[in-house]
């Protein structure tokens, strides 16, 4: 695709890399903090030791607040790597150079005020194009919105800010957040860090890979479907999607209302814990935001990097068996699920009868909601405008408009919507998956009365290569075979890396109860504190 | 048999305000009857008597106390409009010419 000849065999050559710098950075990781914090930076013997870019967040937290580096310089550390490798990942729809180094200055400042600093306060991030963000622009990855500047920020920007968060820039996506891929997006597609002729996952594909790149340490992504999970499968990294209605969704450009959800992304799962603190619980601007306190990941993540997993039970989900999965995805899920074993777990075999009907039902629900939502893009109160020439009506400017502005992908969710809302149909095909809904949550209700958590591959297949899967629409939405069923029935679930497929990496899915999120990430720590670190190929 | 024919597919898109060109009817009816045809599988499961879940967040009623808050000011609210006039979005006319 960039006519970059494809990395050798990254499978080759992630064994060694195990002692290399990035295993050294991951393993300082789960020292005890302030061990972490000095021995990091000095290793030394390794090629990019003192790259700011190759530590954990928790680290660069650790060293920011101990005033070893200024976040100013973490900040830069960070904007370099980005002008070095970008034109080759395409991460970012927009980096905020100026924005991130005046809220880096500001860090710095209330450091030497003496203030006291969160465990974040100055670490870099990149967030989805999908949040609205205050005079910085917003797209969706969508002609429809080039250009638009929000007048307010999304509550989870808010929060980031206020946690001291530096906003590096805004990520690529599938438009509107409908994809597999990042192929959708109006911009052009973000290239996988691991092989730039293969997708980076979709459709949060820019956060993802930015992590990858070891362009931010840490990425905001959107789950509706399994845009936070599928992307962190394919790029070796880290993505949780939180309960639904445990993080806020206003100022998220929706696409599904019911099943939309902002989660954090991560190298590790430490820090995607500490991030998923900063954005988690009540916000009174969203009303289906759950009015009950988060539960706490980061102490579950500690614990579970202990590696003891003695008395969890880990649930097979019969009708996922190895059905639809390459089969290098499904051996190196079943080296995860033994490495679990070892520590402590028990597998047991639950059936869940009806999730053979989620794709279908997700594929009815998310385009209904879909169709609703979009009809905002009117060419009244934002974006583009198309065809008002003074004679044309209204009707016929917006349909023009939304022509222009929307992409194939989101004009076909929107007809199927469409459909699917119109009557006649209606209780055919919307009505029956609602209440295919509610079949497939009371099979994860009855599989939690005898498990942890669930356990699979969070999809199907590794990374594919570009335009393999463009042709045929339905073939995209496989990708999400795994991901969907928790996004119906509104609980947590998180990614984690397994282990490599030729070359390319695999996640592990833990899916847990409803405000349960604190058992994924335990289960996740200790699989992530047993098996060796995935390390991506050298950009 | 097709679940969806193109000319249902150009009815679908006048009512969704997209002026799809010819080109894209052909290519979009084939793909959204593989998509419709795969998706209407939901009617396979038994499920007369079971309700419809339309959210897995069962709140109602969330209401907050009647505090004014600060919202967008009105040249805020208007700056993203691709056309705005004494202070008002301008739109395009909405009655037909014989009204």
């Amino acid at each position: 695709m960039t006519g970059k000849p494809k990395k050798a065999t990254p499978a080759k050559k992630a064994a060694p890399a195990k002692k290399a710098a990035p295993a050294a950075a991951a393993k300082a990781a789960k020292a005890p903090a302030k061990k972490a914090a000095k021995s990091a930076p000095v290793r030394s013997a390794d090629p990019t030791a003192g790259d700011l870019t190759r530590l954990t967040a928790a680290q660069l937290g650790q060293l920011i607040a101990a005033g070893e580096v200024s976040a100013v310089e973490v900040t830069r550390a960070h904007l370099d790597r980005i002008a070095t490798v970008e034109d080759r990942v395409h991460a970012f729809l927009y980096v905020d150079t100026e924005g991130a180094l005046a809220a880096a200055a500001e860090v710095d400042a209330a450091r030497a005020r003496g203030d006291k600093l969160g465990p974040l306060a100055g670490v870099p991030i990149a967030v989805k194009d999908v949040l609205a963000t205050r005079g910085v622009p917003t797209t969706c990855a969508s002609k429809i919105l080039e250009g638009w500047r929000p007048p307010y920020d999304a509550t989870v920007v808010t929060r980031l800010r206020e946690a001291g968060l530096v906003m590096l820039g805004k990520t690529n996506m599938d438009e509107f957040a409908m994809g597999s891929s990042t192929e959708y997006s109006a911009y052009g597609p973000t290239y996988n860090p691991w092989d730039l002729g293969r997708i980076p996952g979709g459709s949060g594909g820019g956060s993802a890979a930015s992590l990858a790149a070891y362009e931010a340490p840490l990425a905001i992504g959107t789950d509706t479907g399994g845009s936070i999970r599928q992307p962190g499968a394919v790029t070796g990294t880290v993505g949780a999607k939180p309960t639904y209605g445990g993080t806020s969704r206003y100022g998220l450009v929706a696409f599904s209302s019911s099943l939309d959800t902002p989660g954090p992304c991560a190298r590790t799962v430490e820090d995607a814990a500490l991030l998923h603190a900063v954005i988690a619980g009540h916000d009174p601007r969203d009303s289906t935001s759950i009015p009950a306190p988060a539960p706490d990941v980061v102490a579950a993540a500690r614990l579970g990097a202990t590696g003891d997993l003695s008395g969890v039970k880990l649930g097979l989900v019969k009708q996922f068996g190895a059905e639809g999965a390459e089969p290098g995805v499904v051996a190196a899920f079943r080296d995860g699920v033994e490495a679990l074993v070892k520590l402590g777990a028990e597998v047991v075999e639950v059936s869940c009868p009806h999730f053979e009907y989620a794709l279908p039902a997700y594929y009815l629900i998310a385009p209904s909601e879909c169709s609703s939502n979009l009809a905002r893009f009117d060419s009244v109160r934002y974006g583009l405008r198309v065809g008002d020439d003074g004679q044309r009506s209204l009707e016929e400017v917006m349909s023009l408009t939304r022509e222009a502005g929307f992409g194939a992908e989101v004009k076909r969710r929107i007809i199927i919507g469409t459909y699917a809302l119109s009557s006649g149909y209606y209780d055919a095909y919307y009505g029956q998956a609602q209440k295919v809904r509610t079949l497939i949550t009371r099979d994860f209700q009855a599989a939690f009365a005898k498990v942890d958590v669930l356990v699979s591959p969070t999809t199907p297949f590794v990374a594919f290569p570009f335009g393999s899967r463009t042709s045929d629409p339905y073939q995209m939405y496989l990708a999400d075979l795994y991901t969907i069923p928790t996004n119906l029935y509104g609980g947590p679930a998180i990614s984690v890396p397994c282990g490599l497929s030729e070359g390319l990496p695999v996640g592990l899915q833990i899916m847990a109860p409803t405000m349960a999120d604190d058992r994924m990430y335990r289960v996740a720590a200790a699989l992530e504190s047993t098996l060796p670190p995935l390390t991506p190929p050298q950009l | 048999m097709a679940a969806i024919s193109r000319e249902e597919v150009a009815h679908l898109a006048r009512l969704s305000r997209l002026a799809v060109t010819d080109e894209e009817l052909d290519r979009f009816a084939g793909q959204l009857d593989v998509i419709l045809q795969a998706v209407a599988r939901v009617g396979e499961v038994v499920a007369e008597d079971i309700p419809p879940t339309s959210h897995s967040v069962p709140l109602t009623n969330v209401l907050r106390e009647d505090v004014v808050v600060p919202g967008l000011d009105r040249d805020e609210a208007l700056a993203g409009a691709p056309d705005a006039a004494e202070h008002r979005f301008r739109v395009p006319r909405i009655l037909d010419e014989e009204a």
